[in-house]
């Protein structure tokens, strides 16, 4: 079936003419319809205008032209500005907010032919760990739809696990592309800090967000961050440095290279989960590569870091949601104070007040030092812990999740057992550094995921490394029951 | 509780959020389980370690030409706005 096939296989069939981009789109169109009222996972579908750009696309290909996305749909996590599409980020702030431009990201997939099918449902803004804060539902997991897709980008991962779209874009602050990857038994990567335009994507925590790409496979997500990554004078956190060939060196041998295994992700590890990733171990070395234990003694301090540094920042940023310029206002307003209050607590969901307060909290005369600039602190001596496991190991490997996907309604009601999901993830966040996840197995008839990480613009490598070890297994494809 | 209603009173007024009467008991007790959990951090030894704002530490800012880039979009921008009058936004009135 063609939602089974890679980017690369669809691309292949469009330039020989045996499929029109048309009736790609038409086809996930149709599985969207008959699918996603079961997932929850798309937010907005832009049918309309799919069928629109698809024959644009099929134009372009007549006239000759090639690309390796050229006439291949998406679905856009919904945190990303889509011109005159609605743009929520999973709030009801930003349920009526029709997007005036459209995010780089987004710019730069319809330069390359993509065509977009609609906006997924996340964690409102992008602050959870299960999809379960969205104002809209939460999204389901294909998996087990009693169970969590894992979040924020729940609804992009929940619509890869279903075979959806080829790709689904996401974002990643503390592991929100890795974490849902894991939980639906997809493939994810977040590059480096600075490696993908952040123009136009709603903004959570700035020292920490990255946009990347939820896909089948590693050799998909290749051909998609090959288009997506780049500089971008419209974002000052964006950094000049060349984007090498992605799909063109995937196959850069595994002889030699240095395998870190992270002692500190396997203190209290579940024993099958430690297992799965022993596995991979053997894998790898199979492969060539040499393995070895390194330590990180202070990444265990990577969830309270977070917690500080993550609300302080988001505290911030959305200090914008005024209710004056675009999103929610409440009704009659008595003075501009109460309309700010209003506005805001009518606004913004539970999870989003917490972190808001959160971040006041630490940023607040009195408590600065002692919690956002100790944090701060801590912050370096994981990024130097990191830099110095690189001195040793050319990657870094561990699992991405502690436990498979857990029921809906488990963990909403405790923030702080929320939080400790992204344990393995946030470090890669803190100090900047690209991380993926890829399927390595099942615990209970449920996906898990294998995480790498490497050094700051080392995703030849990451994905080189994943797409060498997704010939060498077959768990990547694995589709859930009702979706093959 | 290591923070007090009036605590979280005072950080709600500070962010400009409401706080219904039944949410507020949620948010002393949630707020205050994270207060303890990031307390660890205290315990850590970090002496003359320099804070870390962001992970490009030595990229400098960068400037550019000071030139027009960009048209008038107020128009499509104000679609947007819950209330605008000849071009302004609508606030409700601050000055008597």
């Amino acid at each position: 079936m063609l939602h089974n096939h890679s980017i690369g296989e669809l691309a292949d069939r469009l330039a020989a003419g045996q499929i029109s981009s048309v009736e790609l789109t038409g086809h996930f169109l149709a599985r969207i319809e008959r699918l996603n009222p079961g997932l929850n996972a798309l937010i907005t579908l832009t049918t309309e205008q799919a069928l629109e750009s698809a024959a644009a696309a099929d134009r372009r290909l007549a006239a000759g032209e090639r690309g390796r996305l050229l006439g291949i749909p998406l679905i856009h996590k919904d945190i990303f500005c889509t011109d005159g599409v609605r743009t929520s980020c999973g709030s009801r702030i930003l349920d009526n907010f029709i997007a005036p431009y459209d995010a780089t990201v987004v710019t730069r997939l319809k330069a390359a032919g993509a065509v977009m099918l609609g906006k997924a449902n996340m964690d409102e803004f992008a602050m959870g760990s299960s999809n379960e804060t969205s104002f809209y539902g939460p999204v389901r997991n294909p998996w087990d739809t009693t169970r969590v897709p894992g979040g924020s980008s729940g609804g992009s991962a929940a619509a890869m696990g279903a075979r959806l779209a080829p790709f689904c874009t996401g974002t990643d602050t503390g592991g929100s592309i890795r974490q849902p990857a894991a939980l639906t038994g997809v493939t994810g990567i977040k590059p480096t800090y600075g490696r993908v335009s952040r123009y136009g994507m709603i903004a959570f925590a700035s020292s920490l967000d990255q946009a990347g790409v939820l896909t089948r496979t590693a050799a998909d997500a290749a051909a998609v961050l090959e288009i997506m990554a780049g500089f971008d004078p419209k974002d000052s956190t964006s950094v000049d440095v060349p984007v090498p060939d992605y799909p063109a060196l995937l196959e850069q041998p595994l002889k030699g290279l240095r395998i870190g295994l992270l002692r500190e992700f396997f203190d209290g590890l579940e024993a099958r989960n430690a297992a799965l990733i022993e596995e991979a171990l053997r894998v790898y070395r199979s492969l060539g590569a040499k393995t070895m234990e390194v330590s990180l003694p202070h990444l265990p301090l990577s969830v309270p870091t977070y917690y500080v540094v993550a609300p302080a920042e988001c505290s911030s940023n959305l200090s914008r949601f005024d209710g004056v310029r675009y999103g929610y206002r409440c009704a009659q307003p008595k003075d501009l104070t109460d309309l700010y209050k209003r506005s805001r607590g009518e606004g913004f969901g539970a999870e989003v007040k917490r972190r808001i307060m959160t971040g006041t909290y630490v940023l607040s005369a009195g408590y600065f030092d002692a919690y956002y600039l100790k944090a701060q602190k801590v912050r370096r001596l994981i990024t130097e812990d990191f830099r110095a496991a690189f001195q040793k190991v050319d990657l870094l490997v561990g699992p991405t999740t502690p436990t498979p996907a857990f029921a809906i309604g488990a963990k909403i009601d405790d923030p702080v057992t929320m939080y400790l999901n992204d344990i393995y993830t946030i470090g890669a966040n803190l100090a900047g550094l690209p991380g993926m996840s890829v399927p390595c197995g099942f615990i209970d008839g449920l996906p898990m995921g294998l995480q790498l990480i490497g050094p700051h613009f080392s995703e030849d490598r990451l994905l080189g490394a994943a797409h060498q070890f997704q010939r060498a297994t077959r768990w990547h494809e694995k589709v859930p029951g009702g979706y093959e | 509780m290591s923070l007090t209603r009036q605590d979280v009173e005072k950080i709600a007024h500070l962010a400009r959020l409401s706080i219904t009467e039944e949410q507020m008991p949620v948010y002393v007790s949630s707020l205050s389980s994270i207060v303890d959990f990031v307390a660890e951090l205290s315990r850590v030894e970090t002496g003359s370690v320099q804070p870390m704002a962001h992970p490009l530490d030595g990229q400098r800012q960068r400037l550019r030409q000071d030139e027009v880039t960009e048209t008038d979009h107020r128009d499509k921008y104000q679609a947007n706005a819950p209330s605008v009058q000849a071009g302004l936004y609508v606030v409700p009135r601050v000055i008597e």
